[in-house]
């Protein structure tokens, strides 16, 4: 039997395509991304967490994002306009966006999506677009935002998951139970999840900005324990790794396999003082008195705190914004410690000696803090009692107002208000300290309906000459958010949200 | 037999019943509305209201009880409320994970820990009764968290023999799956060889110290044969009771071993799903680990039977 020349001919076309397959595999780069915690559900209008948010910049897209100066810059969307009585915010969409099932994103989806955001079943959405009242389809790429009354904010909320679209026609197959598989137009899409193990995505080959996406596919793993993460990222099991220690940082940065990234967060690290939510705040002098809260915030020390708390990884603030923030009020600086005038404080208002309990979660962070702030105001003559409470305890004592002082951060928001006024006006959700002053609501609502940024400063600046006085919150510091990555990678941007964005990032060499 | 299989079976559902009102009830006890926690940072009132219907937290507890249990009777173990899988799912996930890092760690303290008990019984007062005893101690005394760290510093980060984390099913690629399994199975399986050496050290000085064994001696049968096959059949009921408690501890998760090596099993499901009251999702592991701990303890009843005929009575 001879063999056939064709046969042959087709081994060799066989072995030279199975080495292309080969090569290209060889080729396709898998970012691995070590997080501090699982996600929960993959659904932009019922996700909760922060972790979450970090997995949706590489899966979702959002009208707009925000930018390294935390300016709002547009993403799905190309321009904004608001209408002369500012209840009307007009935005024109990109043309080329088609979500993962191909469907095309135009101004009918989003419209579906901010409808959703508003009613479906336990939307965690609907608050952050309480003012809109109805979506008009102006044309296919023109949509009109109708709201109730001005309200700035909702630019920043459509910056984060508000902003996000999915797709209607796997929303609408879906139901309730699109979370297990999302379907959105961001530069990844959806592959699997396995919970508390992985949650893969893989490049979207239509993505409307796909020349600027360098990697094949993104596999994030959570591991809670930050020594653990970072022994991964050492092994070579990760590329990146979310929320390295503060204290693994000086090590590592001097290592050069590695490196780390790091932006001042838009959230803040305080100490929650009940003031009015419970009759505990009329049984203690520290609820009771502003003087009192006066003097416990001159004891501290900020630099010293963030020092020996976050290795210095932070930034010392007393205000709902970091200092470096456009909307800082710069009329109420950070004050010095004084001990001297905090005694005076103490002795004019009667309790030199005021004893209260300082409540805790038991994260590391806010156990130190408390250590640290029970060292220092003792040298004003505070005698702090600590009680460690696990978080979800904790919350709930907040929530009851069984409490007198609350360590307490948050992981804010892009616009100011989000750091504020759920906080500091009557009767909002997160008012855990129980703050109510009508002129401060007036103010608060009126920097919610003010446009113009600098008349907005003006109204925080106000905002600040009184909240900063009266003291529901003692504001901290602003931690760093600390990424660290194999020198590899390439194309980090530093946003502060503290959210990954893998667009843009390279992998050194193919592994 | 049969008659005490039925009736060691009967006692499982009370058992059962038992478990699932006291998994219910004390997770009530756990401070804090889930509603609050569950709803996220913003913690509209809205969603809270939401979850609160959602989860029938505003109903009495036997009602809520009731619900539940109509649904596990139904196959409906729930849904996770933080990522919205049915609960049966993720056990359907996690088990298998869970039972085979169970076994390899089980199977590395057989390995170590018996023929080490038995050496030192057999070699009592020697040089490798000392050193068996060190080892015991040692195991006992390492903590789980630290060992795995030190390994994985060692193994992955200096040496990179083996992957610091990455579990990959058995199925897809089994070289891999073990790769990551080596670790998290020894670290676990050396406390537990310490714990079966110590008691198989004592059963076996007790066998061997009897009348048989030195009436076994008299008759001139080899050391090897009165050791395996005379002592050491004698001596494992205790040590057969232990294994199986050992092992359905096992079963039930090992948190720390999970977090360190990053292994999806029950223990990183149960405490993420305690922290964030993720009801559902911690009464369906429970009861499930719970049920696996009943039917291994008949399993033991059982083997006690085969190396024990007497007990068949």
């Amino acid at each position: 039997m001879t063999r056939s020349p064709l046969r042959s001919v087709r081994r060799a076309l066989f072995g030279a395509a199975l080495a292309l397959v080969a090569a290209t595999a060889a080729h396709a780069q898998t970012l691995r991304v070590g997080l501090a915690e699982d996600p929960d559900v993959l659904d932009p209008t019922l996700a909760r967490t922060f972790v979450g948010r970090i997995v949706f910049a590489a899966l979702c897209d959002k009208l707009f994002d925000i930018d390294e100066k935390l300016n709002i810059v547009p993403q799905l969307a190309t321009s904004y306009s608001w209408s002369a009585d500012s209840k009307a915010l007009t935005i024109k969409l990109r043309s080329d966006v088609t979500f993962h099932d191909g469907e095309k994103l135009d101004a009918a989806a989003v419209k579906f999506n901010i409808e959703r955001h508003k009613t479906m079943a336990g939307s965690n959405r609907s608050g952050e677009l309480r003012p809109v009242t109805s979506v008009d389809v102006v044309d296919p790429s023109t949509v009109r935002l109708n709201l109730s009354a001005p309200f700035s904010p909702v630019l920043a909320a459509l910056a984060d998951r508000a902003g996000m679209m999915v797709s209607p026609k796997a929303a609408q197959a879906a139901g309730a139970n699109f979370g297990g598989h999302p379907v959105c137009s961001g530069p990844f899409k959806f592959v699997e999840r396995v919970a508390q193990d992985r949650i893969s995505l893989e490049r979207y080959p239509n993505y409307w900005n796909k020349a600027n996406v360098h990697v094949d596919k993104v596999v994030y793993t959570p591991i809670v324990d930050a020594t653990v993460r970072l022994a991964n990222l050492r092994s070579g099991q990760f590329d990146v790794i979310d929320r390295l220690a503060p204290s693994d940082v000086e090590k590592l940065s001097r290592e050069k396999n590695f490196k780390v990234a790091k932006i001042t967060e838009i959230g803040y690290q305080g100490i929650t003082i009940n003031v009015g939510k419970s009759e505990k705040a009329q049984q203690n002098p520290l609820g009771k008195d502003p003087r009192v809260r006066e003097a416990f915030e001159l004891a501290l020390d900020r630099a010293g705190i963030v020092q020996v708390v976050m290795d210095n990884e932070a930034t010392v603030g007393n205000q709902w914004v970091a200092p470096t923030n456009a909307f800082y009020a710069k009329n109420v600086p950070i004050p010095k410690r004084d001990i001297a005038r905090a005694k005076a404080l103490l002795k004019e208002a009667g309790v030199p000696n005021p004893s209260f309990t300082l409540v805790t979660p038991t994260t590391s962070d806010a156990q130190r803090i408390a250590l640290v702030v029970q060292a220092m105001t003792r040298e004003a003559g505070f005698d702090v009692k600590i009680q460690s409470t696990e978080f979800a305890t904790s919350l709930n004592m907040a929530d009851k107002g069984d409490f007198e002082a609350y360590v307490l951060a948050w992981s804010g928001r892009a616009d100011p208000d989000g750091n504020l006024y759920s906080f500091d006006a009557c009767k909002q959700p997160l008012n855990y300290a129980g703050y109510c002053v009508p002129e401060v609501d007036e103010l608060l609502n009126r920097s919610r309906s003010e446009r113009d940024p600098a008349e907005r400063k003006k109204v925080y600046e106000q905002i600040a000459a009184r909240v900063l006085k009266d003291r529901p919150i003692v504001y901290l510091y602003h931690r760093n958010w600390l990424y660290a990555h194999s020198a590899k990678l390439t194309g980090m941007r530093s946003i502060p949200d503290g959210l990954l964005r893998v667009t843009g990032l390279k992998l050194g060499d193919a592994r | 037999m049969l008659e005490f299989l039925v009736k060691r079976i009967a006692t499982i559902v009370p058992t059962l019943v038992f478990v699932s009102i006291l998994i219910f009830g004390l997770q009530q006890l756990l401070p804090g509305d889930p509603a609050v926690i569950l709803a996220g940072e913003e913690r509209d009132a809205d969603v809270v209201a939401y979850l609160h219907k959602k989860l029938h937290l505003d109903d009495p507890l036997p009602v809520r009880y009731a619900y539940w249990v109509g649904g596990v009777l139904r196959g409906d173990l729930g849904e996770s409320v933080r990522t919205q899988q049915p609960v049966l799912d993720l056990v359907v996930q996690k088990l298998p994970v869970t039972v085979e890092l169970a076994l390899l760690a089980f199977a590395i303290a057989l390995a170590i820990g018996i023929p080490a008990g038995i050496v030192s019984a057999v070699g009592r007062g020697t040089a490798w009764d000392a050193a068996a005893n060190a080892f015991a101690l040692w195991g006992l005394s390492t903590p789980n968290f630290w060992l795995g760290i030190l390994f994985i510093l060692l193994f992955s980060v200096q040496l990179g023999w083996l992957p610091a984390s990455g579990y990959v099913s058995p199925f897809e690629d089994l070289r891999a799956n073990l790769a990551a399994m080596v670790m998290p199975a020894f670290v676990l399986g050396n406390a537990i060889a310490a714990v079966l050496m110590r008691h198989t050290r004592s059963a076996m000085l007790q066998v061997l110290n009897s009348d048989y064994v030195r009436t076994a001696r008299a008759k001139g049968l080899s050391e090897r044969v009165v050791v395996l096959k005379h002592g050491l059949r004698n001596a494992l009921t205790p040590i057969i009771t232990l294994g199986a408690l050992e092992f359905g501890t096992l079963l039930s998760g090992a948190v720390l071993t999970e977090q360190v090596f990053t292994i999806p099993g029950f223990g990183k499901l149960i405490i993420d799903a305690v922290f964030n009251r993720d009801y559902a999702v911690v009464q369906g592991v429970v009861l499930v680990t719970a049920t696996a701990y009943i039917t291994l303890n008949l399993l033991a009843d059982l083997a006690y039977v085969a190396v024990n005929p007497r007990l068949r009575r």
